[in-house]
C-alpha cells in the first residue's frame, strides 16, 4: 500500500517558484498497479520520484504499508522500493548477474542466497540463466535489458515498485510483449506499483487505477473504465481522446455482454426448420448450426433456406468467426468488421457454443455510461464521482 | 652509422639513464595520480571550486619548465634540495595535475545521468556509487589523462638534466655544452622513443583496466 498525503514539490527557478506537485493526496491499495498519467511537465514523474526521494519533497508525507517513511534513512527506504527507469540504467561495468544481485548485496544477503535469487529472477523474466548471467548489458537487446532492469528492481522482493515510463524506450512490438509478461508476473507477485506513463493505451492496459495529472495537480483518480466512461472535465476528456469509447473495448470482456440465448440448428434439421427458427428468433440473415458436441459447425443463410429444400448438413457455409468468453470486445469488434457480421457466436474454453454477441449489445453497453452521464449534466455536482 | 656506434659504445650508460628517466617520471606521475584523482573526484561536488582548481592547474602548465626550476632552487635550498631529484619530481608532479585532474573531473561528471539515478534509486550510498559505478566507468578516461601526463613529462624531465636530476636529458645537455651532435641526437631520439613506447604500454594497461562490459566504448583520445 502506498499513501501520499499532501505531497508537494516547489522548485525554485530563476523565473520564480514553480509548483511541480501540489498537495497530492492518493492511495494505492496493496497489490494494485496505479498509473500516473498526464502530458509532460504535469508533475507525474516528480510525484513518483518523491516517493523514493530522488526528488526531495517540499512538504507532505509518504506512507508505505501504513508506515510513515519520513523518519526512514534514505538508503534503507530506497533499498526496499523497486525502481525501474525508462533509460533502464543497467551498470555497463557489471555482468547481468552483478546487476541483478546488487540490491541483495547492498542488503547484506549471503552469496549463495543472492546467486540463487539471480537464477530465480532470470526464470521469472524468461531468460536462460546460463546464457545470460555472465554477459554484459551491452550485449543484450533493449527489450532484454529492460527485463533485466525489472529483475534488478524485484531482486530483493520489495513490497512496492516505482516505474518511470519503464517500457517507453522499447519498440511497440516488444513493448506489448513485455507489458503482457509484466502483467502475468504481477498476478503472482502482487506488488503495489506506481507507474508513470504518458500513453493512454498503456495506462488502460496496465492500470488497476489511473491518476491523471495536470499542472502539478491530481485531476482524476479512478479505474480505467470509469476514467473513460466518465472523464471529470474537459481536460481529461481531451487527453483521453475522441476515440475514448473505443478504448473501452479493451476493458470489457465478451462474457460481460454475451447473451446466452442463441437459436441453433443441427445438421439433421431440414432447411425448413432452419427458416422457421430464423424467423422465430428474429434473425436477419442466418442461423448457427452446431454439431453433436455443441460446437459451431456452420451457418445456414436465410436466403438459402428459403429457396432450397433439403437438410442443413448439405447446405451450410463455414462459420466466419467465433469469440471466446475471455476475449475483449476489441477483438470481437475487429472480427465483426473483418467478416462484415453483426453478431458472432461465443464459445467457452471447451469450444462449446454458449451464446452470442451482437453489435447492438456492444454499442449499448459502451454507450450506457455516457448516456447516464449526459443525463447528469444538468446537475453538475453529481457528475463528479469516481 | 656514427650515431649507432656511439649508442652501442655507451649502451650501458644509455640504459641506466633511461631507467633513471623512467623512475623520475614514474615516481612523479605516480604521486600526481594519487593526488590528482582524489582532487578530480572531490571537485565534482562543487562547480565553482572545480573551475578555480582547473584554472590554477592550467596556469601551472603554462609556466616554462626552466622558469619553474629557477623558482624552486631558492625555495628548496632552504631544505637543502635546491637542485637534483626533488625539484625535478615536484615540477613533473605539478605539470601532471592538469591532465589528471581534468580527465578525472570530466569522466566522473560525464557518467550517464541515468546510471547515476539508477544507482541512487536502488539505494547506494554516495561512496558506494563512486566505488561501484562512477570510478569503474571513469577509469578509461582517467587513464587517458595519466598517459597524457606521462608523455608530456618525459619531455619535461629531459630539461631537468640542467638542474642535475639525471635521466636522458644529460645526453642532450652535454651534447649542447660540448658541441657534440652525436650525444645530442642520441639523447633526443632516446627521449622520443621512450615517450612512444611508454604511451603504448600505458594504452595496453588502460585497456586492461577498462571494465569488460564497456570495452567497446573505451576512450582512446
Amino acid at each position: 500500500m502506498i499513501r501520499l498525503e499532501s505531497l508537494t514539490k516547489v522548485f525554485d527557478t530563476p523565473k520564480g517558484a514553480v509548483v511541480a506537485a501540489d498537495h497530492i493526496d492518493m492511495e494505492v491499495p496493496e497489490g494494485e498497479i496505479c498509473i500516473l498519467l498526464g502530458p509532460s511537465g504535469c508533475g507525474k514523474t516528480t510525484t513518483l520520484k518523491m516517493i523514493n526521494r530522488i526528488v526531495k519533497p517540499t512538504s507532505g508525507k509518504v506512507f508505505i504499508n501504513g508506515e510513515d517513511t519520513t523518519g526512514l534513512d534514505t538508503q534503507t527506504l530506497r533499498r526496499n522500493i523497486g525502481y525501474v527507469i525508462q533509460q533502464i540504467g543497467l551498470f555497463p561495468n557489471m555482468t547481468i548477474e552483478e546487476n541483478i544481485t546488487i540490491v541483495p548485496k547492498l542488503l547484506g544477503w549471503d552469496k549463495a542466497k543472492y546467486k540463487a535469487r539471480a537464477r530465480e529472477m532470470m526464470a521469472m523474466i524468461a531468460l536462460e540463466p546460463d546464457a545470460f548471467l555472465k554477459r554484459f548489458p551491452s550485449e543484450l537487446s533493449g527489450g532484454q535489458q529492460q527485463r533485466i532492469g525489472v529483475a534488478r528492481a524485484l531482486a530483493a522482493d520489495p513490497p512496492v515498485m516505482l516505474m518511470d515510463e519503464p517500457f517507453g524506450a522499447i519498440d511497440p512490438i516488444n513493448r506489448a510483449v513485455i507489458q503482457d509478461e509484466f502483467l502475468k508476473m504481477q498476478q503472482e507477485l502482487n506488488k503495489t506499483i506506481m507507474f508513470v506513463s504518458h500513453d493512454i493505451d498503456e495506462a488502460i492496459k496496465m492500470g488497476d487505477r489511473v491518476a491523471v495529472f495536470r499542472e502539478g495537480k491530481l485531476v482524476q483518480y479512478s479505474t480505467p473504465d470509469d476514467l473513460l466512461a466518465a472523464p471529470k472535465n474537459a481536460f481529461v476528456e481531451s487527453f483521453l481522446g475522441e476515440d475514448r469509447a473505443l478504448k473501452r473495448l479493451n476493458l470489457v470482456k465478451v462474457r460481460e455482454i454475451v447473451t446466452d440465448e442463441i437459436g441453433t440448428v443441427t445438421p439433421s434439421d431440414t432447411l425448413e426448420t432452419a427458416l422457421a427458427k430464423i424467423d422465430d428468433y428474429g434473425y436477419q440473415n442466418a442461423i448457427l448450426m452446431i454439431n453433436e458436441r455443441k460446437q459451431p459447425a456452420g451457418i445456414i443463410s436465410r436466403s438459402l433456406a428459403r429457396t432450397t429444400k433439403g437438410y442443413c448438413r448439405d447446405h451450410f457455409q463455414a462459420v466466419p468467426a467465433v469469440v471466446d468468453l475471455d476475449d475483449d470486445l476489441r477483438k470481437a469488434a475487429s472480427l465483426m468488421f473483418a467478416h462484415d457480421q453483426t453478431w458472432l457466436p461465443c464459445v467457452d474454453k471447451a469450444g462449446t457454443v454458449c451464446g452470442q454477441i451482437t453489435q447492438r449489445a456492444m454499442t449499448s453497453h459502451l454507450g450506457a455510461r455516457y448516456r447516464a452521464r449526459q443525463g447528469d449534466d444538468r446537475k453538475p455536482s453529481a457528475a463528479i464521482k469516481e | 652509422m656514427e650515431l649507432l656506434q656511439y649508442a652501442l659504445d655507451n649502451a650501458s650508460l644509455l640504459l641506466s639513464r633511461t631507467i633513471e628517466h623512467i623512475a623520475l617520471v614514474g615516481v612523479a606521475v605516480g604521486i600526481a595520480t594519487l593526488t590528482g584523482v582524489p582532487i578530480g573526484i572531490a571537485i565534482t561536488k562543487n562547480e565553482r571550486v572545480a573551475q578555480n582548481v582547473l584554472y590554477l592547474a592550467s596556469i601551472i602548465v603554462t609556466i616554462p619548465s626552466i622558469a619553474l626550476f629557477g623558482i624552486m632552487i631558492p625555495v628548496l635550498s632552504l631544505i637543502g634540495h635546491g637542485i637534483g631529484y626533488v625539484p625535478a619530481v615536484i615540477a613533473v608532479l605539478l605539470y601532471s595535475q592538469l591532465p589528471i585532474i581534468r580527465n578525472t573531473y570530466t569522466a566522473i561528471n560525464n557518467v550517464n545521468p541515468a546510471l547515476r539515478e539508477a544507482a541512487r534509486g536502488i539505494g547506494m550510498s554516495p561512496n558506494q556509487r563512486l566505488r561501484l559505478v562512477e570510478i569503474p566507468l571513469a577509469v578509461p578516461i582517467i587513464m587517458a589523462g595519466v598517459r597524457t601526463a606521462v608523455v608530456l613529462n618525459i619531455g619535461v624531465m629531459a630539461i631537468a638534466a640542467y638542474i642535475g636530476a639525471g635521466g636522458l636529458g644529460t645526453f642532450i645537455s652535454r651534447g649542447i655544452s660540448q658541441s657534440d651532435s652525436r650525444q645530442l641526437i642520441v639523447g633526443a631520439i632516446a627521449v622520443s622513443l621512450l615517450a612512444i613506447i611508454v604511451d603504448y604500454a600505458l594504452l595496453y594497461l588502460q585497456k586492461r583496466l577498462t571494465p569488460k562490459g564497456m570495452s567497446r566504448q573505451a576512450a582512446t583520445p
